[in-house]
């Protein structure tokens, strides 16, 4: 089964495809960076019983693109929350670009996160850690309004994720959840900001990705 | 444009651009305007955050009677410029660049303020060649640490920072800007400019908001808001400018406002560019070239003829 409901953020109309049903507790997936909600498979029923979703972000899958990009991780945190309250509670497996906005969604809103999983994939690692030299990207026109948007690709391919942010996001998770081991990571790359993450007494690491999933059904 | 304008409330010495028109970016409509000659050298105006091109209209027109070509536009989202669905920097900094390959790729001389006067040291670094002076007002964030607030407090902070931001936008599709008459559009800016007459403010009322039935409303975005969180530290814009090559002109004004920075000199001061002077305006607030638009504009003038 793949429904589709439609969510507003702003002007943009977000895709929230539910990719199985079950009995449980949610797990709604956050794709990576140029992916999408449909073409990812739900974890099988024996790894995660409840019912499964996948959100598409602004400017992919089936969600709206908007006009002249402006796209930053706290605007795909929003969608993310955005679906969130949609669900109620759910917890979190985010691919890549999805895993970044998985996190800082657990430290927002710990109560409603029930354990997250950062996994990896396209745009895992962001565009850099820290100040770059400043350079403007170019005018890009995407009449069709295809997906994923190109404006998209160009901006989140450079975003900039400080170790010490991403920190901030995994201290305020594992302060405030409401459940044991709130974050673990199951990523082989070795990138700064999740090594900030990482570094955090408590969180989880090195477990593969079916039972990191197990863990938190 | 401005087709609601009130052309009967005037202010002393304010006057409406020469010129204006759209220059699109991105599918989206930026709104241009120019005081002074057309052929005198260009000197590009970039506004703070929240605001828009006609709030130089008392600055603008004396410094195109010193010669100069002024152009200056609304940000998008703001003024009479196009709404976008997302706003982000990187965003900003592509309209100001087709704003700046409008008017030419020969360097120019730019000013800007507050946010405008951060974006421009984005553009400066990546595009030295293109500046022949910068005009940096009030738009220099410091490193301000906080050495009372223990870590932890500092993590709860930034918390209720991430959950309003977030509660804001789940509301947002909900949301218009709330209609007054006049005088309560003019009260609440006040609150940004406690500083300015009630006549001055009258005045730039009636082009930063428009009038519908139900009343005034201010035509910046409800989208955009201030206060918000990210991976960017603003004092990266002083970085940049210490590298500067061109002669460089900082301006702060010391009284503490809403929407300031709050940048005392000694912060600056180690970071000013090789050919970089900083001028300090004492009982001034943040929006310098608004409250004191003469003073600011005999500072730039004499900068320039330099």
């Amino acid at each position: 089964m793949n429904t589709i409901t439609y969510l507003r953020h702003l002007r943009i109309q977000l895709a929230l495809h539910q990719l199985r049903a079950g009995n449980g507790r949610n797990l709604l997936i956050l794709h990576g960076l140029g992916d999408s909600a449909a073409r990812l498979a739900p974890p099988s029923p024996d790894v995660w019983p409840g019912p499964v979703f996948a959100l598409d972000f602004t400017g992919h899958g089936a969600s709206s693109v908007p006009r002249g990009g402006g796209y930053t991780c706290e605007i795909l945190l929003a969608d993310a929350d955005i679906a969130l309250n949609h669900l109620g509670e759910a917890t979190l497996l985010g691919h890549g670009l999805g895993g970044y906005i998985a996190l800082m969604l657990a430290g927002a809103r710990p109560e409603h996160v029930m354990g997250t999983v950062i996994a990896d994939g396209p745009g895992i690692t962001g565009g850099s850690s820290g100040p770059t030299s400043a350079r403007i990207t170019p005018p890009l026109e995407n009449p069709d309004r295809r997906t994923p948007d190109p404006i998209a690709l160009m901006e989140l391919t450079s975003d900039i994720r400080p170790p010490d942010y991403a920190n901030a996001f995994a201290r305020l998770a594992l302060q405030n959840s409401t459940i044991e081991d709130p974050i673990t990571v199951c990523v082989r790359w070795q990138i700064p900001w999740l090594d900030a993450v990482i570094s955090e007494p408590g969180v989880l690491n090195g477990i593969g990705l079916d039972d990191a999933l197990k863990h938190y059904a | 444009m401005m087709p609601n304008r009130d052309d009967t409330i005037t202010f002393e010495g304010a006057r409406r651009p020469d010129r204006q028109y759209i220059v699109s970016t991105s599918g989206i409509d930026i709104a241009v305007y120019e005081w002074g000659a057309p052929n005198s050298d260009p000197l590009l105006l970039a506004h703070g955050g929240s605001d828009f091109a006609g709030t130089f209209d008392v600055f603008a027109p004396l410094l195109a009677a010193g010669g100069w070509r002024v152009i200056a536009w609304d940000q998008r989202g703001h003024g009479d410029s196009g709404r976008s669905d997302l706003y982000g920097w990187s965003a900003d900094l592509r309209d100001l660049k087709a704003v700046f390959d409008h008017v030419g790729h020969d360097p120019v001389v730019a000013v800007g303020h507050s946010k405008g006067g951060e974006l421009l040291c984005d553009f400066t670094e990546a595009h030295p060649a293109r500046i022949k002076k910068f005009v940096n007002l009030d738009g220099l964030p410091s490193r301000r640490p906080a050495p009372d607030i223990q870590d932890h407090e500092r993590t709860q902070l930034r918390r209720e920072d991430i959950t309003t931001w977030l509660d804001y936008r789940r509301g947002l599709h909900d949301y218009n800007r709330r209609p007054g008459t006049l005088q309560e559009i003019v009260e609440r800016r006040k609150k940004m400019n406690p500083r300015l007459s009630d006549e001055w403010l009258t005045y730039i009322a009636t082009i930063g908001a428009r009038k519908d039935p139900e009343g005034w409303r201010w035509k910046v975005d409800p989208a955009i808001r201030f206060g918000g969180f990210g991976p960017s530290r603003p004092y990266w814009g002083l970085y940049r400018m210490a590298g500067f090559s061109m002669p460089f002109l900082g301006v702060l004004g010391m009284v503490p406002e809403q929407m300031g920075w709050g940048t005392k000199p000694e912060e600056v001061m180690p970071w000013l560019p090789r050919h970089g002077r900083l001028e300090v305006l004492d009982e001034t607030g943040h929006f310098v070239h608004i409250e004191r638009p003469h003073r600011v504009a005999e500072l730039v003038l004499e900068f320039l003829a330099q």
